[in-house]
């Protein structure tokens, strides 16, 4: 058991219709590479032709598509209409970086139950040039241009490495406990054949590595890299019909620019919103058998594990002391190797967990597998605006009974 | 505690002198009130005439109650630094050749939550410090987390030398030694701690009081230049132009009376050779090659000082044609200005009112000393802003302007 089971289902006004009939299936990855010549579109293509191969269905019948890509820029998803040759009867374009895969899950999910759609692709891909991050950084947000890039260009290791020396300060977090965190997913990705970092890392390779903005050092840091992710979302009855396996959603939360009053960030809108995912998913946190969380850097890994009701808040160093998250520890963690390990594809990156755990649902894992694993909690979060990640968003996925 | 500030050796002639290169300069529309306010060394953050509420980063709504009446106000600085990191690696080029560098997130007293460069003294999170508004080397605004209380050196913080000009262990050029206000200008640079301080005059057959004593002092190096002369512009250009760190133009040719009560054009053209063509002549000359030496070392080029006029702003018809040339070289110190920034020299206007001196003689007080004067350039420098207006009447006349020129230029009309 992590944390405490399922709490009583509290009574809201307006109950929230469940996910009933509606299947998550097909997750394919496109490979990841440090460097592309190619752009986020031929990323973005790669996984509908994936898509399509894996399922033998034709572009026609794709009748719901859901993008995110940083990188599409000028284009978005009317113009990927044209780019691909579909013309979809429900589009939708998701600029929320880590918490794009779970928010498209939720709006694909709900199409598809009102009938809008029959089957949506969901799909994240980006490329990385040689120099495309830094003139990302550049013009990332307004406020990012205006009051963060001129301090330093440290791009988002300085916006975490401000979050992390906050929550060691005030939660007694030490480095060891994040290495633990890192050394767990490394060794989660040595088997998995797409994960950029495959050399086994040791928690003295970790304390030993470079500064890179203090506190934190080369291996609390992801690597942007090009690469893609992708799904579809069905009726349950159609991907019985197509003979696919499948998982359930169970329950989903999201929530944008929460607790705005916090003079830092040490909690996200999942601490808002944690009672709502349990409650509609009929689970709870003690129930996961593996999560995948956001995880561009382990600080907030921690937050995630906290705010989710793993455990209390500020506890969660205590926590990663007490458990294991390899994937076959007490609380398999990012059991693909998550970011840290297999690379930050951009927006894919908001999709890496949520692929995953549909592998682990659907007993085809890349990597090693987590024994017996029925119920899988995913976490995203997304867009330093400024001082804080504003997106954030989770969903509990389940296999499927059949 | 910061350490104070070494005499620079010699520069090494073998090693390639380092190229500038600027921090990012790209701003929102928006944003760039925080930079008119730290181009005069204010810290004004945005808030809101309706709710009162004191936002940042900048944005064109408040964000309680959406009101869109935003004035830049004038902030307290005071705040606790919340967190705190050392970039050991940067994206931008400017950065990444000067890690490590120190920032800092404050909590501000005021309300919102700033991004600060950081003082090397201000100590560890949770600590109280004060913020405050510097232009950055590419002349745009930034906020800075200083120490609450002053402490020793330190304006030698190496962060905080980026956004600066201080004159200490830098090469000066004053083009004009012989008035009352060069004189006041050297000796408030010698104070200052500048290495050397070359003093232009011209007609040499003038001997003006004040100036044997001016050639006495050991920084002090006298070289002959009439800023109405292109070849004696180039000819010092030519020899020392690669080694001026700050170049202070005060040479003015100032004389009474507007259109009517003065017949001709000679005066105006004096003027005109004097307080335009010649900083013209003195920026073709010796722009180009300052530009170059931005960031050669510690004592970089760093500065161009204009001593205009609050005549440059509105005519004051009693001195019309004067004000008319000062506007003229107001005009042109903003092409300079523009032309400047993109390698991070500062050019820096000086608009005081009336001097203490023969050329304001029947003007009322109060009239600005000459002291006064060159410690407010001195001040300007150090703090490394960009629009000084210097004593109690620029000050008067500066927020009349701003209130309504219109009015003001009748007010002027009336004497």
């Amino acid at each position: 058991m992590h944390g405490p089971a399922r709490p009583e289902a509290t009574q809201h006004v307006t109950t929230r219709m469940r996910y009933e009939g509606v299947a998550v299936a097909v997750p394919v990855t496109q490979p990841y590479v440090r460097y592309s010549v190619r752009s986020a579109h031929w990323f973005i293509a790669e996984v509908l032709s994936k898509l399509l191969k894996t399922t033998g269905l034709r572009k026609e019948q794709i009748d719901g598509l859901c993008v995110s890509g940083f990188l599409l820029a000028p284009d978005t998803a009317v113009g990927l209409t044209q780019n691909l040759g579909v013309s979809p009867r429900w589009l939708d374009h998701i600029p929320m970086g880590g918490a794009c895969g779970v928010v498209a899950l939720r709006r694909a999910a709900r199409a598809v139950q009102a009938g809008d759609a029959e089957i949506v692709a969901c799909i994240a891909g980006d490329t990385n040039h040689v120099d495309s991050f830094r003139q990302t950084l550049g013009s990332f947000s307004q406020f990012a241009r205006d009051a963060v890039y001129p301090y330093g260009s440290g791009g988002p290791n300085a916006s975490f490495a401000f979050l992390t020396d906050y929550y060691m300060r005030t939660t007694g977090a030490r480095r060891e406990d994040f290495g633990k965190l890192c050394v767990a997913q490394r060794t989660n990705a040595l088997p998995n054949p797409v994960a950029l970092f495959r050399k086994p890392l040791s928690l003295q390779d970790y304390l030993d590595a470079r500064p890179i903005a203090e506190p934190l050092h080369l291996f609390d840091c992801v690597m942007p890299c090009a690469g893609g992710e992708g799904f579809l979302v069905m009726s349950e009855d159609r991907a019985r019909s197509m003979g696919l396996r499948y998982a359930q959603l169970l329950g989903s939360i999201e929530r944008h620019n929460a607790f705005p009053e916090d003079p830092i960030q040490m909690r996200g809108g999942w601490a808002m919103d944690k009672d709502d995912l349990y409650d509609q998913a009929g689970v709870g946190p003690g129930d996961m058998d593996f999560v995948e969380v956001y995880d561009d850097y382990p600080v907030i890994t921690a937050m995630q594990l906290e705010d989710l009701g793993f455990c209390a808040k500020s506890a969660a160093p205590q926590f990663i002391r007490e458990n294991t998250f390899t994937c076959d520890g007490s609380l398999p963690l990012n059991t693909s190797g998550g970011q840290l390990s297999v690379g930050q594809a951009g927006a894919a990156g908001g999709y890496l967990g949520l692929v995953e755990a549909l592998r682990q649902l659907t007993d085809q894992p890349l990597g090693a597998p987590v024994p017996s694993a029925r119920l899988g909690l995913v976490s995203g979060f997304g867009m330093i605006n400024y001082d804080r990640g504003l997106c954030s968003g989770a969903v509990v996925l389940a296999r499927s009974a059949a | 505690m910061t350490e104070p500030l070494r005499r620079p050796k010699r520069k090494n002639p073998v090693l390639a002198t380092r190229l500038s290169v600027l921090p990012p300069w790209q701003r929102s529309r928006v944003a760039l009130g925080l930079t008119a306010a730290a181009a005069e060394g204010r810290f004004a953050l945005q808030r809101c005439a309706d709710c009162g509420t004191v936002q940042y980063p900048p944005r064109e709504n408040c964000h309680r109650c959406l009101g869109d009446q935003l004035p830049w106000c004038e902030v307290d600085g005071g705040g606790e630094l919340i967190s705190q990191t050392t970039l050991l690696h940067s994206h931008d080029l400017f950065f990444r050749e000067r890690v490590p560098w120190r920032l800092g997130m404050v909590k501000l007293d005021c309300g919102p939550v700033v991004v600060v460069h950081l003082h090397a003294d201000v100590g560890a999170p949770a600590t109280r410090l004060r913020v405050g508004a510097r232009l950055d080397r590419a002349g745009m605004g930034v906020l800075v987390g200083f120490p609450e209380q002053d402490v020793p050196n330190m304006a030698d913080d190496r962060q905080l030398r980026e956004m600066t000009c201080d004159p200490r262990f830098r090469k000066v050029l004053v083009t004009d030694g012989k008035t009352a206000v060069g004189q006041a200008l050297v000796r408030a640079l010698v104070a200052a701690g500048a290495d050397r301080i070359w003093v232009g005059h011209s007609e040499p057959w003038k001997m003006l009081p004040g100036f044997a004593e001016l050639a006495a002092i050991p920084q002090v190096t006298l070289v002959p230049l009439d800023v109405t002369n292109a070849l004696s512009v180039r000819e010092m250009g030519g020899e020392i132009g690669a080694r001026v760190d700050i170049l202070i133009n005060n040479a003015e040719y100032h004389r009474a009376h507007g259109i009517a009560s003065r017949h001709g054009t000679e005066v105006a053209r004096a003027e005109m050779d004097v307080n335009y063509f010649g900083l013209l002549r003195l920026a073709q000359e010796f722009g180009p090659v300052m530009r170059a030496r931005v960031a050669d070392g510690q004592s970089s080029a760093t500065a161009w000082v204009n001593l205009l006029s609050i005549f440059a702003l509105s005519n004051f018809p009693a001195h019309g044609t004067f004000s008319a040339s000062k506007a003229a070289a107001f005009s042109l110190a903003q092409c300079l200005r523009a032309e400047m920034r993109p390698a991070g020299l500062r050019v820096m206007n000086v608009f005081p009112g009336p001097l203490d001196d023969e050329w304001n003689q029947l003007l009322p007080p109060p009239k600005l000393a000459p002291e006064a004067l060159a410690k407010a350039v001195v001040a300007a420098l150090r703090d490394g802003v960009e629009d000084v207006y210097p004593g109690d009447v620029a000050q008067e006349w500066i927020t009349r302007y701003r209130e309504n020129p219109k009015v003001l230029e009748r007010e002027l009309a009336a004497g």
